[in-house]
Formats: C-alpha cells, sequence, structure tokens
C-alpha cells in the first residue's frame, strides 16, 4: 500500500506553533476574536490551537465546535450518509473576528457550508480560515485558507488520512494515500 | 449506519432498535438547532412535504408543519374537512393527485388503522404515518420516548404505565412497541372495559387500579377518554371514570418518591389529570410538545436521505 507521512508528531507540534503565533499576530490578545471547530476532526485540531494560544498568551480563548451535517449541499447524494455531531458555540458571533478551523482543505463544500452554518448564530465582522492541511488544486468552489499547516499537492484519487490520539491512536500523523491501491 | 431501515414511518413495530437510537441522536442535534436564535437549516430545501390530514389535530400538525419548515422544506397542507373526499374520492386517488403535483413526502393521519400502510404498498413517496385510527401514533411514542430518555439516560429497569383508555389509544400501543424495544417494564391501567383484551401478549404488566400502579412506577404516562371512538358506554360516566382513574396532585404527594407525570394531549382537565397534576413540578407534558418538534425534525430529515 503506498503510504506517505505528511505530518509526524514532531512536526505537528511545529506546525500548531508557528500558527498560533500567526494567529496572535492578526488578533493580538483574541479580544473580539473567536475560534470555530468543525466537526468532527477540525475540532479536535481546534481544541490543539485553543490549548496552545492559552499557553502562549495566558489567557484562555474563546473556542466552539460547529457541526455541519444539516447545512451539506451533498447530503441527499451521499452513499454513506454522515452522523450530525454536536453543535456548541458558547459564545456570540456578531460583529467577532472567527476563524474557522479544519483539519485538511479538499473541495472547499465543508467550508462553504460551515460559512452558511455559522450564519445561523449572527454575522461575524471577519471570518477567516485556518487549515492544517491544504490540498492544492483540487477545489470545486472558490475558498482559500487564510492559514495553512502545509500545502500538498494531491489527485483526486488519493485520501488524506488525518489520524489524532483524541481518536486512539497511539500517535498523531497524518498520510497521503492512494484509494486505488487500499483494497 | 446513519440510515434507517425502513423507507416510510408507518409504525414502531416496523423499526428496529438501531433506527430508534438513531432518530433520539439526531434528534439531540436538531433540538440544539431549534434552540439557537436562527432555528431554520438548509437540509430539506429541494423537498415538498404534503400534511395529509384525514382526522382533527391541532399540535401534531402544528408540530409537524414547524419542523418542516425549520428544515426548509416546501409544505402544504390539506385537511378532509375542505376536500374534495367530501365529494367521494377515494384515498389513493386522493394522495395520487397529490404526488402528481411533485411532492416528496406524505405526512398522513386517517381514521382507518393500516391506511398508511395501504399507501405504501401502492405509492413511492416517503409516507409518515401521523396516526392512524387505534393502530399506531409512532412519532408521538418516539417523542415520549425521547423525554423520558432525556430526564432518566437508560430505559433500562425503568418502569412506565400507561394510565387510562388503552383500548382506543393509538399512542398506547405505540408506547408499549417503543418502551418494550427500548428495555423498559410496561404497565397498562384502566378500567377493564377499556382495557383490550389481547394487552397480555404484548408483554405488558396490567393493572386496574391507579393507585397501586403509581406506587410502581417511575413514569406515569396518562391517556385521554377517547370518547370519539366511543360508539358504546364503557363506563358509567366521566365522572366516575374521574373518581376512580382521575390522578391528582394529593395522589403524587401521598406516594413520597419521585414520579414524572406525561400527557400526549390533549388534556381534559379534571378528567384523567387534575389541573394541579398537571401544572405541578412531576409533569414533563411541555417538553414533551417541545421534543416533539425535534424528534419529527429528525425523522422527516432522516427519510430524505438517499435510498441505498
Amino acid at each position: 500500500m503506498a503510504r506517505k507521512l505528511i505530518f509526524n508528531q514532531d512536526l505537528l507540534e511545529i506546525t500548531i506553533s508557528r500558527l498560533c503565533k500567526q494567529l496572535i499576530e492578526n488578533h493580538n490578545t483574541f479580544g473580539s476574536s473567536v475560534i470555530l471547530g468543525l466537526q468532527p476532526r477540525g475540532v479536535i485540531f481546534s481544541k490543539r490551537i485553543a490549548g496552545k494560544m492559552e499557553e502562549l498568551t495566558g489567557r484562555p480563548v474563546p473556542a466552539g465546535a460547529l457541526d455541519i451535517t444539516f447545512y451539506r449541499d451533498d447530503f441527499r447524494r451521499r452513499n454513506n450518509p454522515l452522523k450530525a455531531n454536536t453543535t456548541d458555540v458558547p459564545f456570540i458571533i456578531e460583529e467577532k473576528n472567527v476563524i474557522l478551523v479544519d483539519d485538511v482543505l479538499f473541495t472547499g463544500r465543508s467550508v462553504r457550508a460551515a460559512l452558511d452554518a455559522m450564519s445561523a448564530f449572527g454575522r461575524p465582522k471577519t471570518v477567516e480560515l485556518l487549515v492544517l492541511v491544504d490540498r492544492k488544486y483540487v477545489r470545486d468552489l472558490p475558498i482559500e485558507p487564510n492559514y495553512v499547516g502545509r500545502h500538498v499537492i494531491t489527485l483526486p484519487s488519493q485520501n488524506v488520512e488525518v489520524q489524532w490520539k483524541e481518536q486512539g491512536y497511539k500517535k498523531d500523523s497524518i498520510w497521503l494515500i492512494n484509494k486505488d491501491e487500499e483494497n | 449506519m446513519a440510515r434507517l431501515s425502513v423507507q416510510h414511518l408507518l409504525g414502531i413495530q416496523n423499526l428496529t432498535l438501531d433506527d430508534i437510537e438513531l432518530i433520539f441522536e439526531t434528534a439531540d442535534n436538531f433540538k440544539e438547532v431549534i434552540n439557537r436564535p436562527i432555528k431554520k437549516v438548509p437540509s430539506l430545501r429541494d423537498i415538498t412535504i404534503a400534511n395529509v390530514f384525514f382526522e382533527n389535530s391541532t399540535r401534531t400538525r402544528l408540530s409537524f408543519e414547524l419542523a418542516e419548515k425549520r428544515l426548509s422544506a416546501d409544505v402544504v397542507n390539506f385537511s378532509s374537512s375542505s376536500s374534495s373526499v367530501k365529494k367521494g374520492e377515494t384515498l389513493l386517488d386522493t394522495v395520487n393527485n397529490i404526488l402528481a403535483m411533485k411532492v416528496d413526502m406524505i405526512v398522513m393521519r386517517h381514521s382507518s388503522p393500516g391506511a398508511p400502510h395501504f399507501l405504501a404498498n401502492h405509492i413511492s413517496a416517503n409516507i409518515v404515518n401521523a396516526g392512524d385510527g387505534t393502530h399506531e401514533h409512532p412519532t408521538q411514542a418516539l417523542l415520549d420516548a425521547f423525554s423520558i430518555r432525556e430526564k432518566y439516560k437508560s430505559f433500562r429497569g425503568l418502569k412506565v404505565a400507561i394510565i387510562g383508555d388503552i383500548l382506543h389509544s393509538r399512542v398506547a400501543l405505540s408506547n408499549i412497541f417503543a418502551l418494550k424495544k427500548l428495555g423498559a417494564e410496561v404497565m397498562v391501567c384502566g378500567p377493564n372495559t377499556l382495557l383490550p383484551k389481547y394487552i397480555g401478549s404484548l408483554g405488558v404488566k396490567v393493572g386496574l387500579d391507579v393507585q397501586k400502579a403509581l406506587e410502581w412506577c417511575d413514569v406515569a404516562n396518562v391517556l385521554r377518554i377517547q370518547l370519539e371512538r366511543q360508539q358504546i358506554k364503557y363506563f358509567p360516566s366521566l365522572r366516575e371514570y374521574s373518581l376512580y382513574y382521575g390522578i391528582t396532585k394529593a395522589m403524587l404527594d401521598k406516594l413520597n418518591k419521585p414520579i414524572t407525570i406525561m400527557h400526549p394531549g390533549p388534556i381534559n382537565r379534571g378528567v384523567e389529570l387534575s389541573s394541579d397534576a398537571a401544572d405541578s413540578e412531576h409533569s414533563i407534558i411541555l417538553e414533551q410538545v417541545e421534543n416533539g418538534v425535534a424528534i419529527r425534525m429528525a425523522i422527516l430529515y432522516l427519510l430524505a436521505l438517499k435510498k441505498e
């Protein structure tokens, strides 16, 4: 099976640290900024970001979880329906600078659904997108991230698999997998 | 699997335990949605739903309509009192005419048991049974069980008494099916004339004394006397029924234990339930109504998913 490691534990920690510093550059002390992770894996990643931010700034950063299942444009077309997850937005979004956080940016359809889902909670001042892995040249929609862990050039026939310790894996790791050879 | 095993919601009898749990988990998420400032999601924006009611209803119909609108579905309403049914049209013709206008889902209430099952054999649209005669009322049973789950978390060893007119109640039958599948113990209680002969074969306890039933149970689901379905007299008078089977606050206070009172509505205050009991801290009647919208959203959403 052709698997290529994109991120290992050490690289991941360095990258999270760098992303946090970029965020601090733009958002200072997070006085009017909030982090929103996309369910399910973007939430794990956003909690890591929020944890690191607290470590760096010395104060907690408001972080929530957004589930986009009900906002997807493909939910009735999927062969394997997705299970809905909890949404937890414990703060007011109105006039805030929102940073959407997801693990992998692929077609951009999840992010479109997330923009839609977020509007149910108010009108943010600005919205930015932070992703760990940006799959280049496979976008269906005109959506680009503001903060990127790593750009990866992939084919639509490939998969990016993210394994977090929170999901029960021994180590954090991110893999690029050829779907055809997976079976 | 995040998909129901059925294409229609005809009754609880046809559902598996996995189906019921999937509906509950989905309803948890929709309950969060309907408590947001903007209570609407765009999931069913390409779906049209007809609410076809051949029998009167306030709560169920309103609850379905709100659920449909909060999922962004297009909704048409139909009630038999103002329709061609009065001119002699058959059920199948009426529904086929509605479907010819490109409707994707039918929510139907009908006075004949089995009417939605008959339709399911003849049409391709998804059907949701909103009550068929004295047979089943699956969405009510699901919202009742969902409300119990919210309060007690688990059904293992939980004792539920269904009290009142069991013979004419579709709510009772659906509740029995749902609670048994979920692992609760069920007792039915009412005057002998209002208990169906077959009831023991459903695996439920049968009681005639309401005070004993209250002492036994953790949850009491109190049902209305369905006078509109009673062609003969099953008991001497409503006053006598109320004296023997009416539940009052004093009876609940005497129990010396926590108890939950439920009622599918509409309540006949002073008959099966006194006002002070219906409005007491034991009652979760209005929570049931709130949960009804979330449960119905979950069912419509899950039925709209792509077929296998």
